[in-house]
């Protein structure tokens, strides 16, 4: 020990010593030597504040970019329903009334638009009338259908109704849209900037929370301003629940066999070396797997969770093998030898003893492999969860086989449109991700914490 | 009944079996549990067993029989020259199967008679019109033996349901008895129910060993189908890749493993330092309070999923590498590029080098290092002459495992690397890897005949054996080396 610390004081440098008057001059090839260690150091210091800046550099950039995601603006105006246009046989037969398409109740919701605007004494100098509608979503006109459709009374009524605003209107309201990226954009008009501001001080132009971000599906590359996790959401916890009762009780009984009654052999080796191997088989391959053998040779249908799980399933299997049996390990034999002395059978033991003692470490790394089976993409990719799906699944048993989209995938779609409100949005998706992330590793983390052993 | 509907009644008869078999025990006893060779919970498991594991391997078997038996006979009944063919048989199978399904969804809301659906007098243009108003599109024409095969299909279909849970449920019934009738108190229950579940035990791990099997067998047939249609060796030594759905395409592997191989190198410039000095600095010179805060930080970056990296290359570090690196240095102007994708891919593998390495400096014996540090030398002097070697054939492993990790990555490339297959040096230039196209070839409608799909199964195969081979070799060094200081 001595050793040691004498070593450490030369790295305090020569300067520091003689001001405690010692007569001790280092030779110029240790001082060589010193200066050495500390470059040493120094490089390994740079390196951990290198890879920690990166991370801080990513979650500010995302943080940035995607919290203006959970935010959205909306228009707020008495729409006149006028029953001659909406209802042109009178009778209020739904059948009937849904001839009239989402392009005419647009124009019946501008024209209320344009009139309100009037009504206010708002100036709407240099916008055209159809600027004008361009500044209400394109899924607004499709809301308001779907509501008259369920209640056809509200027709002949003047209703009071909240609109999402064009992605672009949104865009300006946070900053993302300038009056000079308005310029050069055919999609928005300066004019149209201004005059929103003035709808922001009547109070029709306003700003929310977006619970629509998180409940509503995917929506087309026109309309970011509509588009949601729900679809997403509701298959990644398909998958996940999926995944969870499939791996564990398998995992589970692959680890208790190998760790307390494979006998050593060539075969139980064999099985260790594929576990280990499948740990590092890159996901896509699994991916091919799957579009292989679940849904071209076992005829499953395509895009459903079902096989989502069963490829993420097989994916996490060696992850979650691979902690079960660390945990099993750690269980001191000594505890075997008991219960065994006391007349268990070997099966008894392993149910009533060892399991429960590594139940915290194996709920663990349980966790910890849903967790990456939660942000896997590539595999999902090419089962066909990347196609557009506007329809939530049904309720489970059945809504397993019904197209999905996993939360991950979302953000890869999301990413790939050309508008940039959809970064925006997968930048907010992928809080959504991290923070169902963040929560799975600290529950892992407590439940190490507050049942871990040691014997 | 539906296969659901059937497991669930299996799980109820089940459940009464367990409870019979254990009373039955118990009151043959008198209520002395004692008497018993097993205890009573064992006799009540082994009903369960009786009831289950033969019914439930019976509805497997009849499950992958019965789309067999009903093919052969459909098949039995329609022109043979539309299934003489292998792949044209499929094509009508498909069409069988999509109108069978389209019929029943429309008897289901009864937009079609339960007579009219199965009788032979159907008109195949109403037919079309009924199925489309339910949502059912038909590709191809409806032809007479099609719609005739549909309907026959239909009756089998329901005809084996009804007999498969009448089959299933009867045997789950005699099992139940049969494991009643053998309640004894001398029966040995126990050792029989334990029996069974070793051998689910055994089952479980077996399935590692059928999901390699599963990889290999379901990439090499279709790999073969490929090098059926195109040659094995322009696959592996052509120059050029330019896929061509319409036919004529040229599919030569090496600019994708180039830019595969590329991409990886930077990634493993950027990684390897980092995630080397990071652990050596936090095995060796951190206090234990820096270590307690650094180490989870640094695993943070392990768990962030890689299409959050893959929008970090696209939206962040491409554009600043190309503004800053690649157009003032006149290397071109795309933002995604081999460094892009690399030194993202770089970062996602610091806390995979970084964690690993540790554990195995941790591994080397602390005897060594007072032993150096006794001969006078300083600390750097003693990681590197003495740390480092001792630990080198555990760092190499990792390295090894960490380029496999590169290698096999997908969206990270997707996202960052490009999508032109190109055999260049210029790291700022787009280039791809045998990822991205895999994704590319086997993403939409795809044809599974056509050589520009099946490739994706080749390039598959091919990064199977190479991250395979990469694998193997770190297990090994790993391995051999790791028992040496223990």
């Amino acid at each position: 020990m001595t050793d040691a610390t004498a070593n450490q004081m030369p790295a305090s440098g020569p300067a520091a010593r003689s001001k405690h008057g010692s007569i001790l001059v280092q030779a110029p090839s240790m001082r060589a030597r010193n200066r050495a260690e500390a470059r040493f150091k120094a490089y390994g210091l740079a390196a951990i504040v290198l890879a920690l800046t990166m991370l801080a550099i990513m979650l500010t950039t995302i943080l940035s970019d995607g919290l203006s995601a959970f935010r959205q603006a909306s228009l707020t105006f008495p729409v006149t329903l006028d029953a001659a246009t909406l209802d042109k046989s009178g009778n209020r037969d739904v059948a009937e009334m849904s001839k009239a398409t989402t392009v005419t109740y647009g124009k019946v919701m501008a024209q209320s638009f344009v009139a309100h605007l009037v009504a206010q004494g708002i100036s709407t100098e240099g916008v055209s009338e159809k600027e004008l509608a361009a500044m209400l979503s394109k899924d607004a006109p499709a809301a308001l259908r779907n509501d008259v459709l369920a209640n056809p009374d509200l027709l002949g009524q003047t209703i009071e109704v909240t609109v999402l605003a064009n992605g672009r209107i949104d865009g300006y309201l946070k900053g993302r849209v300038t009056m000079e990226s308005a310029q050069k954009d055919s999609n928005i008009s300066p004019e149209q900037l201004v005059l929103s501001d003035a709808l922001r001080k009547a109070g029709i132009l306003t700003s929310g929370f977006n619970w629509g971000f998180l409940k509503n599906p995917d929506a087309s590359d026109q309309r970011p301003e509509a588009a949601g996790l729900g679809v997403a959401m509701i298959g990644s916890a398909y998958m996940m629940v999926l995944v969870l009762i499939i791996t564990l009780p398998i995992g589970v009984a692959a680890s208790v066999y190998l760790e307390e009654f494979a006998p050593k052999n060539k075969w139980t080796d064999l099985i260790e070396v594929n576990i280990s191997n499948l740990a590092a088989v890159p996901s896509i391959v699994f991916g091919i797997l799957g579009l292989a053998v679940f849904i071209n040779f076992a005829g499953f249908p395509q895009s459903s969770s079902l096989v989502g799980a069963f490829v993420l399933s097989l994916m996490t299997l060696p992850t979650i093998i691979i902690a079960t049996r660390a945990s099993l390990k750690a269980v001191p034999p000594s505890i075997r030898d008991a219960a065994l002395g006391v007349g268990a059978s070997k099966m008894q033991t392993v149910a009533h003893h060892v399991l429960p003692l590594a139940a915290p470490g194996i709920l663990t790394g349980t966790i910890l492999g849903l967790a990456r089976a939660l942000g896997e993409t590539a595999p999902l990719l090419l089962i066909g969860m990347v196609a557009f799906v506007d329809n939530y699944p049904s309720a489970p048993a059945e809504g397993v086989l019904d197209p999905a989209t996993a939360l991950p995938v979302q953000i890869y779609t999301w990413v790939q449109r050309s508008d940039p409100a959809f970064v925006e949005r997968s930048n907010g998706a992928i809080i959504v991700l991290l923070l169902f992330l963040m929560v799975m590793n600290v529950t892992a983390i407590l439940l190490r914490r507050r049942f871990e052993r040691r014997w | 009944m539906s296969v659901f509907m059937t497991l669930v009644v299996l799980l109820i008869i089940a459940a009464t079996a367990f409870v019979l078999c254990r009373q039955r025990a118990l009151a043959m006893v008198a209520g002395d549990a004692r008497k018993l060779h097993s205890l009573p919970g064992f006799h009540g498991w082994h009903g369960v067993v009786m009831a289950l594991v033969p019914s439930i391997l019976m509805l497997a078997v009849w499950l992958i029989a019965q789309p067999m038996v009903v093919e052969r006979q459909v098949f039995a009944h329609m022109p043979t020259e539309m299934t003489a063919d292998a792949s044209a048989a499929q094509l009508v199978m498909a069409d069988v199967r999509r109108l069978a399904q389209g019929l029943e969804t429309a008897v289901e809301t009864g937009r079609l008679g339960a007579e009219q659906a199965t009788s032979p007098t159907l008109d195949p243009v109403t037919l079309r019109g009924v199925l489309a108003e339910v949502g059912v599109a038909l590709g191809s024409e409806v032809t007479a033996p099609i719609l005739n095969g549909a309907q026959e299909y239909r009756s089998l279909q329901s005809n084996f349901a009804l007999w498969r849970t009448i089959v299933i449920l009867a045997v789950a019934a005699l099992g139940v008895a049969w494991a009643v009738r053998l309640t004894q108190p001398d029966f040995w229950a126990r050792n029989r129910v334990e029996k069974v579940v070793l051998g689910l035990l055994i089952l479980a791990s077996t399935i590692a060993i059928l999901t390699t099997f599963g990889i290999v067998y379901s990439m090499l047939t279709e790999t073969i189908h490929f090098f059926q249609q195109y040659p094995i060796a322009d696959f592996f030594f052509g120059l050029t890749w330019s896929p061509n759905f319409k036919g004529g395409s040229e599919l030569g592997v090496l600019p994708l493993i180039w830019g595969t191989l590329y991409i990886s190198l930077v990634a493993m410039v950027v990684a390897v330092p980092i995630g080397l000095f990071a652990a050596i600095y936090l095995s060796e010179y951190a206090t234990p309070k820096v270590r307690a805060w650094v180490k989870p930080l640094i695993e943070v970056i392990a768990g962030i999923p890689t299409v959050v990296f893959g929008l970090f290359a696209l939206v962040t570090v491409g554009p600043l590498l190309r503004d800053w690196f690649a157009e003032p240095m006149g290397l071109g102007n795309s933002g995604s590029s081999v460094m892009t994708a690399g030194i993202v891919i770089g970062i996602m593998n610091i806390p995979f080098i970084s964690s690993l390495s540790d554990d195995i400096i941790n591994a080397v014996p602390q005897a060594m290092r007072d032993g150096s540090l006794g001969l006078g030398a300083t600390k750097s002097e003693t990681v590197r002459q003495v740390v480092l070697p001792a630990a080198l054939p555990g760092i190499v492993g990792a390295v090894l495992m960490a380029a496999s990790r590169a290698i096999g990555e997908t969206m990270i490339v997707t996202l960052g690397a490009g999508a032109a297959a190109k055999l260049s040096l210029n790291p700022f230039e787009a280039m791809t890897t045998m990822t991205v196209k895999i994704v590319g070839q086997l993403t939409g409608d795809t044809d599974f005949a056509s050589p520009e799909t099946l490739v994706a199964f080749a390039l598959g195969m091919t990064l199977f054996v190479i991250t395979l081979c990469l694998n193997v070799l770190a297990l090994i060094i790993v391995r051999r080396y790791r028992e040496q200081y223990e």
